[in-house]
This record gives structure tokens, C-alpha cells and sequence, in this order.
């Protein structure tokens, strides 16, 4: 029995493994880590640097980071060869900022945000084949190939998209929150927008209503310090994003801290069904330029960009502490990465394969119930 | 040609009344309101069948047209939980033009809404409610006030049932009052139906009389479409009886107001009050016009336009939209289109004109259309 040589000292006790089991941990036990950093609050109080997690929840993080890095990564690829067209804007680099909010909330709590939306389609339960039919305009698209890359929703887990006119979705998220305090929900909305969306001027309107009529409302700011070529710096006179809510109180976290994310949102979560409004600011990052028509290094260095990688990338993060936590070897994880990759390639296969939309498609949805243009 | 189902309520929709109408006798009435279309009556839910004839006297009560919009709203949000309002000073001033008066009170503010001056992210916050499952309506103080919302209209109200492949629906209402006034100044005397008829996803109708003011916000509340609502600034104040009993007006149908054989006048709006009384110096001249209110301005009831011009073989438009771009050229043109070979004289359009309107009363008198103009026009259209 070589697999019970391979056992691990763990806090709880377990059962011998089996040979022809995962060894890598699925336990629930609890497990307490420290943020990489404080947060940096503003009129609130900030929350502990010490998150409640589990072994099997750090593995999830993991696979489902993994997940999205590989499907932006082969998005990349297929816009390359043609078979996305358009705008492509890629999320890698910041996936613990959709993966820490998920991890925090539930699929009641309504999440929107603008064109960088695949990974947050993927987890709020949105599968592969879906995604990639989209970006490739096909029938079986999660927008039945009408939306494209920044066009994705999934109403039955209230993702509200996927908008490309960047800070009109603000508003939008307010008024989700309206209605979950009109219905009583006890839910909340994560309006997502990033450091250049941050500037528009609809986005303090909407704080402002939010704010005087107490709604759910959490406007994250996903600050990856580039409006496109323009750096933060260029575009805010103040680009303490957490702060610029003014009345409303703002937290700011590191979002290559999948932990951090987690812990802010549930955070933000309590704070806002009890008070209203909060502001979170992800410091995070793009490996990619802002889409694909974007080299990404004219207006920073390479540098830059390989320096955060080693630094501060959040899937090298959470292998650190498996590995560090001794909660999986680095073959396993090697091993789930490389099944990752044989899924994704499976999916991309499948959504290649399927058609595209018939051509009365261009007159449905228009109006509801099918009236009139078709 | 024609929608065969009205999206306002399809399963049991209102039966369609198809041309030749049997003509109705005038009646003694301060306006011409008559041959008013059939509607079906509608109870929370239970429909029956459309009545033949729109009953009148004990049973009905005279409102001025912001009344008759208060009831439309009283009404939907009595039958409908969800139904709420948003807007500036709708809550505690009652509205600036006195619809939502006592709303407040009835309904509590999480119901009705004052909001700051921030129409992109009212309007904005609209739509994300309606995405959600609440039906908001939007009050914009002046028409000319929502181009501040006009990314939201267009991008996200109108296009998130399509790009979202179907999944969303945006029953939203937006109303507000538009049009030329009494020296209100250029910004507060904007025609603006002509920015949003190209919007794909939304419906437009204009309200003219309290009748279909009335019937026509409530089939738009009740409407999973987005639908605005064009009012004017000067019909606020009209006055009619109209039935105690519940109804709806149909969202695509015209109304007609005046049957008649010589040629076919298609207007809306304030615009239909200049008609009618160019009508009546007409009718001395020995004329006798047929009048339309398209009420309908996305879509055109291009079935009811169409039986008319079937007979009539002459049409002019009348309009207080912008000449450019505006609802009579896009008109004109599904006319031509559609109704070439009935056609004996070129279809006339007569719009405003493309000016900011300007202050001086007889300059605004001639930015807008004339019942004099009118006159010539027919004159010249039926000696063609």
C-alpha cells in the first residue's frame, strides 16, 4: 500500500487512502490564513486579516482559477486563428477577484460587470462549451450567438452581464439592488467596473441614490491601473478608488489574494444589507493588454508584467499554500492542470462543431414575445 | 406588412377591427373624439371578450389628462405589486405636472421614488429593476431631459433582450412631456420623438386625448416591451369623460378620429388638435378629410394607415417632430413603400422646422405647424 506511505500529517484524522484515490485534500476542516496584506479602509472599519477557509475550499480556488486562466488563455489562441472576432478582452491575472467573490456569497446575490466578463460567467456556473460557443457567434452561445465576447449573462444565476459601454452597468447594478430591497431579498449587488469606467459620472449618481435610499449595493472597482493606455494616474487625480465614494465608506484589497477577495466581500456583503452602499477597490492586474487588439506594452514594461507574474500571480498564490499546508503534491496539481487543459480543448472541439445561428435569428428578441419585426 | 399579435397581451390580444369601419355620426362635442376604437376590458387577469361599443353617460366621469394618467397609475399599481415610480419630484411635490399627485401618500416611497437630478442613473436603475422583475416607470420632468439617459435607452434598454439572447426583458415604461409649449425656451421645447424611432427593442406611442392617455400608459405598464410614452406640455389640462369601467388601449393601433373620403390626414399628438380645427374650416370649404392619430409611432399601424390611403388615394402627415430624421419622413417613406400603386398625389409631410424653438411667441408660432398650413396643404393635395 504505497498510497498510505504517501499519507499526510493533517488536523483532522483520516481514513488510509487507497491507491487508486485522490490524494489531494477534500477536506472540509477549518483552516485559518492570513491575507498578504491589511486592508486599507475608509470610514469603516476593516475586516480581520485572518480568513476562515478549508482545505477543500483552497483546492477548489485552485482548479476553478486554473480553469479561467486556461480559457482565456485559449480564447487567445482561437482570436489569433480567427474564430473569435471583435473585441476580445481577456481576464487572466485577475481571476481572484471573480473566485474570492463567489467563494463569499451565493448564487441569490447578483453579480454585473462590464466587457471582461468570461471567467465571472464561469463562475457563477456558466460551462465551457457555452462560453466559447458565444465568443465564437454559434447557436449554442449563453446569448444564442448574439451577444460575442462582451455579452455573456446567465439570468438563473443572476449574472447580469456583459455590457459593453463601460460604466452604464453601475447604474444598472443599483437599480438590481433597488429591486432586491423592494422584494425584501436579503441579497446583495456587486456592480463590477474598473479604473478607467471609475471616471464616469454616472457611477456617483448612482452611489449617491444608492446611498440616500440604502440599497444593497457593493461597487467593486477592479483596478488593474490601465484604462486601456491609460494608467490610473493619467485618468484620476485621485485614483484611490476605495475612497472616492466620499460618504460611502471603501475598502481596498489586494486582489491577487483570492483569501483577501473572499473576505472583503462577505465583508461588504454584511455591510450592505445592514447599511447601505460600501466601496471595494481589487488592486489587481491583466496579464494581457486590455482586448486582443491591444499589444498591452506600449504603455508598460515587460517588466511590469513579468514582475507581478512572479510576484504577485494569484493561481502561484494558492499552489504556495497547498503546497506550504501540505494539502496536495505538486504533481497532483500538475496533474489537475493537465486536466484542465484536456477540457478545455474537449469543449473548444465541441463548440467548433456547432452551428451557427439560423438566419431568422436576426429578428428574435428583439421586442419579447416575438412581435412584429419578424 | 402588419404585427399579427399586439405584445401587450397576446394570449387573449384585442381583436383587431378590420376596415371598412362603418362610419359613426358626429356627435356635439367640444373635439372630434369619435369613432373611438373598440378595446377589450380587461379584470385583474380574467379577460372577456371585446365590447362592440364603448358605453357612456352614468358610467363615466370627466378628468383632465393628468388625472386620467394619475388613474392609469393608480390603477397598475394597485393590480401590480411591482409596478413602481421613479422619477423627479414624483413623490412628496406630486410631479411636476401634477400625475403622480397623492401617489406618495397611497403607495409609500420605496413605491414612488423622488430621485436626484441624475437621469442617466435613474433611467439606468430603471432598467436594472425591470431586469430583475419589477416593472419601474420612468417619469422624465422633460423629454428633453432623458437625452441625458439616452446611452441607457438605447444600449441597455433596448438592446439586453437581444444581446442576451433572450433572457432578459425590460418592461419599463419611460414617459415624461415633450414638445413646443408656451415659450419655454429652446432645451424645454424639444421634439424628440425622431431620436428614438430608430432604437431597435423599444415601442413609442404618443398620447392625445385623457382617453388614450389613460389606456395607453396602462397597456404600456402592463407591456413586457420597453415603451415610451411621449405626452405633451400642453394637453395636460384637457378635459373628457371617460368610462368609469377599466380599459386598454392597444400600444400598435392608431385611433381614428375622423372618418372621411377625400384623403387621409395621419398626425399625433398636440398636432391632432391643429388638424381638427383645420378640419373645420375644410369641412366648410366642402372637404372631407379622414383623420388618423397614428398614436402608434413605433411601429406604424400600417393596417389601419393602410386601409385609409386604400380609399382616400391622398395622404398628408402633420407633425410637431423635427423635419429631419423625423417620425412623418420615416412615415413617408413605409407609405411610399408600402402604398405606392393607391397612391394619386405625392404624399405631403408637414413637420416643424429644424430649429432650436426660439423664445419670441410668433416665432415659436412658426416653428410648429398651422392649422392655416394645414388648410393649404389639403387644398393643394386634393387639386393635384
Amino acid at each position: 500500500m504505497a498510497a498510505a506511505m504517501l499519507l499526510r500529517r493533517l488536523p483532522a484524522a483520516r481514513p488510509p487512502l487507497m491507491a487508486a484515490t485522490r490524494l489531494i485534500s477534500d477536506s472540509t476542516a477549518p483552516l485559518t490564513i492570513e491575507t498578504s496584506m491589511p486592508f486599507t479602509a475608509h470610514i469603516v472599519d476593516p475586516p480581520s486579516r485572518d480568513v476562515a477557509t478549508t482545505p477543500a475550499e483552497l483546492v477548489a480556488f485552485f482548479h476553478d482559477m486554473s480553469l479561467m486562466r486556461r480559457m482565456e488563455i485559449a480564447a487567445d489562441s482561437l482570436y489569433k486563428a480567427k474564430l473569435i472576432r471583435g473585441f476580445c478582452h481577456l481576464y487572466d491575472g485577475q481571476e481572484a477577484v471573480c473566485a474570492g467573490m463567489e467563494a463569499a456569497i451565493t448564487r441569490k446575490d447578483s453579480i454585473i460587470t462590464a466587457y471582461r466578463d468570461h471567467c465571472i460567467f464561469l463562475s457563477r456556473g456558466g460551462d465551457l462549451v457555452t462560453a466559447f460557443a458565444e465568443l465564437m457567434g454559434r447557436q449554442v452561445g449563453c446569448s444564442r450567438g448574439k451577444g460575442g465576447s462582451m455579452h455573456f449573462y446567465k439570468k438563473d444565476a443572476n449574472f447580469y452581464g456583459g455590457h459593453g459601454i463601460v460604466g452604464a452597468q453601475v447604474p444598472l447594478g443599483c437599480g438590481l439592488a433597488f429591486a432586491q430591497k423592494y422584494r425584501k431579498e436579503d441579497t446583495v449587488s456587486f456592480s463590477l467596473y474598473g479604473d478607467g469606467a471609475a471616471n464616469q459620472g454616472q457611477l456617483f449618481e448612482a452611489l449617491n441614490i444608492s446611498a440616500l435610499w440604502k440599497l444593497p449595493a457593493i461597487l467593486v472597482c477592479e483596478n488593474n491601473h490601465y484604462g486601456m493606455g491609460t494608467a490610473e494616474w493619467r485618468a484620476a487625480k485621485s485614483p484611490s478608488y476605495y475612497k472616492r465614494g466620499d460618504y460611502v465608506p471603501g475598502l481596498k484589497v489586494d486582489g491577487m489574494d483570492v483569501l483577501a477577495v473572499k473576505q472583503a466581500c462577505k465583508f461588504a456583503k454584511e455591510h450592505a444589507i445592514a447599511n447601505g452602499p460600501i466601496v471595494l477597490e481589487m488592486d489587481t492586474y491583466r496579464y494581457h493588454g486590455h482586448s486582443m487588439s491591444d499589444p498591452g506594452s506600449t504603455y508598460r514594461t515587460r517588466d511590469e508584467i513579468s514582475g507581478v507574474r512572479q510576484e504577485r500571480d494569484p493561481i502561484e498564490r494558492v499552489r504556495k499554500l497547498l503546497l506550504a499546508h501540505d494539502l496536495a503534491t505538486p504533481a497532483e496539481l500538475k496533474d489537475m492542470e493537465k486536466e484542465i487543459r484536456k477540457e478545455v480543448d474537449a469543449a473548444i472541439a465541441k463548440a467548433k462543431e456547432s452551428p451557427m445561428p439560423d438566419a431568422s435569428e436576426l429578428f428574435t428578441n428583439v421586442y419579447v414575445k416575438g412581435f412584429g419585426v419578424e | 406588412l402588419v404585427p399579427s399579435a399586439s405584445p401587450t397581451s397576446p394570449e387573449s390580444a384585442p381583436h383587431r377591427v378590420r376596415s371598412p369601419r362603418p362610419h359613426h355620426h358626429e356627435r356635439e362635442r367640444e373635439r372630434e373624439t369619435d369613432g373611438r376604437r373598440p378595446v377589450a376590458a380587461s379584470h385583474g387577469g380574467r379577460r372577456r371578450p371585446l365590447q362592440a361599443q364603448i358605453r357612456r353617460g352614468p358610467t363615466s366621469h370627466e378628468v383632465l389628462m393628468f388625472e386620467a394618467l394619475r388613474e392609469a397609475m393608480i390603477e397598475e399599481m394597485t393590480l401590480d405589486p411591482t409596478v413602481c415610480m421613479i422619477g423627479e419630484d414624483v413623490g412628496d411635490y406630486g410631479g411636476s405636472y401634477k400625475v403622480s399627485k397623492g401617489l406618495s401618500e397611497m403607495f409609500g416611497d420605496l413605491r414612488v421614488l423622488d430621485t436626484p437630478i441624475a437621469e442617466n442613473s435613474f433611467t439606468g436603475m430603471g432598467i436594472g429593476a425591470a431586469m430583475k422583475g419589477l416593472r419601474p416607470v420612468v417619469e422624465g420632468m422633460n423629454m428633453g431631459f432623458l437625452l441625458l439617459a439616452y446611452n441607457q435607452i438605447s444600449n441597455n434598454c433596448g438592446m439586453l433582450p437581444y444581446t442576451s439572447g433572450g433572457q432578459f426583458k425590460i418592461p419599463i415604461v419611460i414617459r415624461g412631456p415633450g414638445g413646443v409649449g408656451r415659450q419655454l425656451g429652446a432645451e424645454h421645447s424639444q421634439r424628440l420623438e425622431s431620436y428614438f424611432q430608430s432604437i431597435p427593442g423599444i415601442q413609442m406611442v404618443a398620447c392625445s386625448t385623457p382617453y388614450n392617455a389613460k389606456g395607453l400608459l396602462k397597456a404600456a405598464i402592463r407591456s413586457d416591451n420597453p415603451v415610451v410614452l411621449f405626452e405633451h406640455v400642453l394637453l395636460y389640462n384637457l378635459k373628457e369623460k371617460i368610462p368609469d369601467e377599466e380599459y386598454i388601449c392597444c400600444l400598435e393601433e392608431a385611433e381614428m378620429v375622423r372618418p372621411g373620403s377625400q384623403l387621409t390626414i395621419l398626425t399625433y399628438s398636440r398636432m391632432r388638435y391643429h388638424v381638427m380645427q383645420a378640419v373645420k374650416t375644410l369641412v366648410n370649404k366642402g372637404y372631407d378629410p379622414e383623420v388618423i392619430d397614428i398614436r402608434s409611432l413605433k411601429p406604424f399601424d400600417l393596417h389601419t394607415i393602410g386601409n385609409s390611403i386604400k380609399k382616400t388615394h391622398r395622404v398628408l402627415i402633420v407633425e410637431e417632430c423635427m423635419r429631419t430624421g423625423g417620425i412623418g419622413a420615416s412615415l413617408r417613406s413605409a407609405i411610399i413603400d408600402n402604398f405606392w400603386d393607391e397612391l394619386d398625389a405625392r404624399p405631403v409631410c408637414l413637420s416643424s422646422q429644424d430649429v432650436p424653438t426660439p423664445y419670441a411667441a410668433t416665432l415659436e408660432d412658426a416653428t410648429v405647424v398651422q392649422p392655416a398650413q394645414i388648410v393649404a396643404a389639403v387644398e393643394e393635395i386634393c387639386q393635384s
